[in-house]
């Protein structure tokens, strides 16, 4: 009864419009993305879409025609034709062919993703129930991120806090991952307890992380700026609550803020060498509170 | 051999019955009738369409909006689980067992099923599993919420759900295995003098290929769900990394079972909608043997394309080919099946009862998760679709207005057959526009979400997706209550109403032996074998 009720305010509350302006009804497609693995995959998507759409046209045309054309109430007189090997051949064909034709820039495509040679930035990340662990290989500095504090708290059942007055609600992090603008980065994927998966949509791939193994996917973002993706392997209760948030800086900014993490590693390391954080101030209270 | 002596018994069986069905509960706890476990197969069906349904609007309740407003992320997670199960297990598999309890005998002249009382075990089975189901939900611990594919690590976490659901599947497998032997035995022996497997109607024939898919991956996926259960009883480690295990191993094995799974729930529906267009077009099927030869290309083929449901657990880039173009080539035959069923339309004379109606949506609407379908193949753009609400809206087009639909038009095709009465036309038409549009209301905006990013199986979701959410949950609930139509128009059908005659449909005639006897179908029927062309 309780949960009904609570339905009914919330539905009421859409219909009266006192729930804020959401503009998604113009997110319909693929986003372009701001590398050239998404560029080419959208390419891609886009080809095998019209090409579906053009098919549909045909076949789906043909159906109307017939339901439109030879109907008894019409008194159309039924033909007795059931089989042409002609016709057969030909649907057969074509399709083979057109499959031929959609088969050749894929496996072009699969190819470039499958290459991740001449990276100049590695970076492990690894999966956790529920948060990232984001380590940046051989540079001695790696955190945790995990969803930003005002979404965790409007997300709780009852909250009573409106998601349209959170910003980027279920999409923030604490600590987000910095990588350079123009560089190739190769990102190394696991789990550390079940299986997660690793996902921006601006950049293209997603890779499962999955405990024992070590996936690879890599990218180039070409634009600075902040983006955003999820878990998108079920991983138990919170899996809808582990965020992905990556700001790709300018290659000089990247360099002064990799320092910077660096240097406050170092110094968190000196004093005391059980201190398992390796990050500047603000992540390293995160990490405790997270553990 | 064997199959011989259990004709030879099953004849003497039905002449000592011959006064027609027991009273009682008791009918039912011990019938052997074919048509009897055919009608207990169908109404479990559907009440466990009602339940699976209930927890997809839970679903779609708490999705309405973003925030969360009804449920816990844990309690949401067993929903999407067990509405699952529940779906493939429970609704759509019993439901094509249930028509071809009731028609494979009549369409191909035999008195029953071969094995009559192996038929009736494997429909208490399903209780049973179907029960333990259930009852897991409310165990210590939660009930299962690791998805319906099981995958470990994750679903080794369940608390006391776990044994439950797994022995739920052992016995809804073993189930499905004892009613796919009946029907290999029932076609391979009981066939009509004259009736040669190339003369058989294709509702037979796409089971006869769909029991041989069952026989071959069931097992596999006991074997699967047993290796969990040692893995979380017994400190076994075949998924488990730490003891030399492989996690990765068990979405193989699973999948080698999941992909012929989902033409074991598409290809009787494929059956019978070759059933349906022929009689409302008034034509023979166009190019019967070809569409025999479809059905088959594509059962060998979903062996052989499983790794596609895993492009991102790493594989090398020469596995990722072979499985992107393998998949690519089950367009072929798919495509020769819409091709002929088109064909048959082309100039025939049409009328649209809703039979057909549903054929037909069917036929526009399943097509359109084949197009998803072929765009998911597609590897590297599978990068992207991957674990996303496209894929959800993919397999949603291919099963609730492909199978569902598939086999809603199979009950209206045959009910007047079933009760001896014709049902009220105008309702099940409105049930046909109502379930039609709202169908697509609910699942086509799922397309938009995927691609703008909204992965699967999450409870709560970012402001962006807010709106096409809302127009899918209310497509949810319209289609939901839809479905009540349908229940109250096959209880009122069983009840009374018009006279059926036995051929029921004017374009019927010539279109199968079911359509030679009576309406509704006495209690035996072909204790004499009929004559066939």
């Amino acid at each position: 009864m309780k949960m009904v009720k609570r339905a009914l305010a919330a539905s009421t509350a859409f219909l009266i419009g006192s729930t804020p302006a959401m503009a998604a009804w113009s997110d319909l497609d693929l986003r372009v993305g701001v590398t050239p693995l998404s560029r080419e995959i959208y390419g891609l998507h886009t080809l095998i879409l019209w090409i579906c759409v053009a098919i549909a046209v045909a076949v789906f045309g043909v159906m109307i025609y017939s339901i439109a054309t030879f109907r008894k109430s019409k008194g159309a007189v039924p033909a007795t034709f059931d089989h042409s090997t002609t016709a057969e051949v030909v649907w057969t064909l074509i399709p083979v062919l057109i499959l031929v034709g959609m088969a050749i820039p894929s496996a072009r495509t699969l190819v470039h993703i499958d290459d991740s040679s001449g990276s100049e930035l590695t970076i492990k990340v690894t999966g956790y129930q529920w948060k990232w662990q984001y380590e940046y290989v051989g540079q001695g500095v790696s955190f945790y991120s995990a969803l930003a504090e005002d979404s965790n708290f409007a997300r709780q059942l009852d909250s009573g806090v409106d998601p349209a007055t959170v910003p980027n609600y279920l999409l923030e992090v604490d600590n987000p991952l910095v990588v350079p603008q123009g560089v190739k980065v190769r990102v190394l994927v696991t789990g550390a307890d079940v299986i997660h998966s690793w996902w921006v949509p601006d950049f293209g791939i997603k890779k499962d992380a999955i405990p024992g193994y070590i996936n690879e996917l890599w990218f180039k973002a070409d634009k600075a700026g902040t983006y955003r993706g999820q878990c998108v392997e079920l991983c138990g209760r919170d899996h809808g609550f582990m965020p992905i948030v990556v700001e790709v800086r300018p290659r000089a900014e990247f360099d002064a803020w990799l320092e910077a993490r660096k240097a406050a590693a170092q110094a968190a390391n000196a004093p005391s060498t059980k201190v398992a954080t390796n990050s500047d101030e603000p992540a390293a209270l995160h990490v405790a509170a997270a553990e | 051999m064997s199959a011989t002596h259990t004709h030879v018994h099953g004849d003497a069986h039905e002449h000592h019955a011959d006064h027609g069905p027991a009273k009682g509960i008791g009918r039912w706890l011990t019938t052997t009738n074919h048509k009897d476990i055919g009608t207990m197969y169908l109404v479990f069906s559907l009440i466990m369409f009602l339940v699976g349904g209930s927890m997809a609007l839970v679903i779609r309740a708490e999705l309405f909006m973003p925030g969360m407003q009804l449920v816990d992320p844990g309690f949401f997670n067993t929903m999407t689980t067990v509405h699952a199960l529940i779906m493939v297990f429970g609704a759509v598999m019993p439901a094509t067992v249930g028509l071809a309890n009731w028609m494979i005998p009549m369409q191909i002249g035999a008195p029953d099923m071969a094995l009559p009382r192996m038929n009736n075990f494997s429909f208490w089975l399903l209780v049973a599993a179907f029960s333990l189901l259930i009852l897991s939900m409310f165990m210590p611990g939660g009930g299962p919420a690791s998805g319906w594919t099981l995958y470990p690590p994750l679903v080794l976490q369940t608390g006391d759900a776990l044994p439950l659901a797994i022995f739920a599947i052992h016995l809804a497998g073993a189930s499905s295995i004892m009613g796919s032997i009946n029907i290999i035995v029932t076609i391979m022996n009981l066939r009509a003098p004259g009736m040669t497997l190339l003369k058989m109607p294709l509702f037979p024939w796409t089971w006869l290929i769909t029991a041989y898919l069952l026989i071959a991956v069931m097992p596999v996926f006991a074997g699967a769900v047993t290796m969990l259960l040692t893995d979380h009883f017994f400190h076994t480690t075949f998924f488990a990394a730490a003891g030399g295990g492989d996690p990765v191993l068990y979405q193989h094995v699973f999948w080698f079972f999941g992909h012929p799974e989902v033409y074991i729930m598409i290809l009787p529906a494929f059956g019978i909608v070759s059933e349906i267009i022929p009689t409302f077009s008034r034509k023979p099927l166009f190019g019967y043997d070809a569409m025999v030869f479809a059905t088959a290309s594509i059962a060998f083929l979903s062996f052989i394309v499983w790794a596609h449901h895993m492009f991102t657990v790493g594989m090398p880039l020469s596995g990722q080919m072979f499985f992107m173009l393998s998949t690519m080539l089950i367009a072929v035959p798919t495509g020769v099946k819409v091709f002929n069923w088109t064909a048959t339309m082309w100039r025939g004379s049409l009328s649209f009862e809703p039979p057909m109606l549903f054929a037909l949506a069917f036929l526009f609407l399943f097509t359109i998760g084949g197009f998803s379908g072929l765009m998911m193949a597609i590897a590297p753009v599978d990068f992207q679709y991957h674990d996303t609400y496209f894929i959800v809206a993919h397999f949603h087009y291919v099963l609730v207005p492909g199978a569902v639909f598939g086999i809603m038009a199979g009950v209206y095709y045959w009910l007047p057959k079933w009760t001896g009465h014709l049902y009220d036309m105008t309702l099940a038409k409105l049930h046909f526009w109502a379930s039609a549009i709202f169908v697509n209301v609910l699942f086509f905006p799922q397309h938009f979400l995927g691609l703008a990013g909204m992965p699967r199986r999450i409870p709560d979701y970012s402001t962006q997706f807010a709106d096409w959410n809302m127009v899918s949950s209310i497509g949810g609930f319209g289609f939901g209550l839809s479905q009540l139509l349908f229940v109250y128009l096959i209880w009122q059908c069983a009840r009374g109403g018009v006279k059926a005659s036995a051929v029921v449909w004017d374009g019927a005639r010539n279109s199968g032996l079911e359509w030679t006897v009576p309406s509704p179908a006495p209690y035996h029927t072909f204790e004499e074998a009929p004559v066939t062309r």
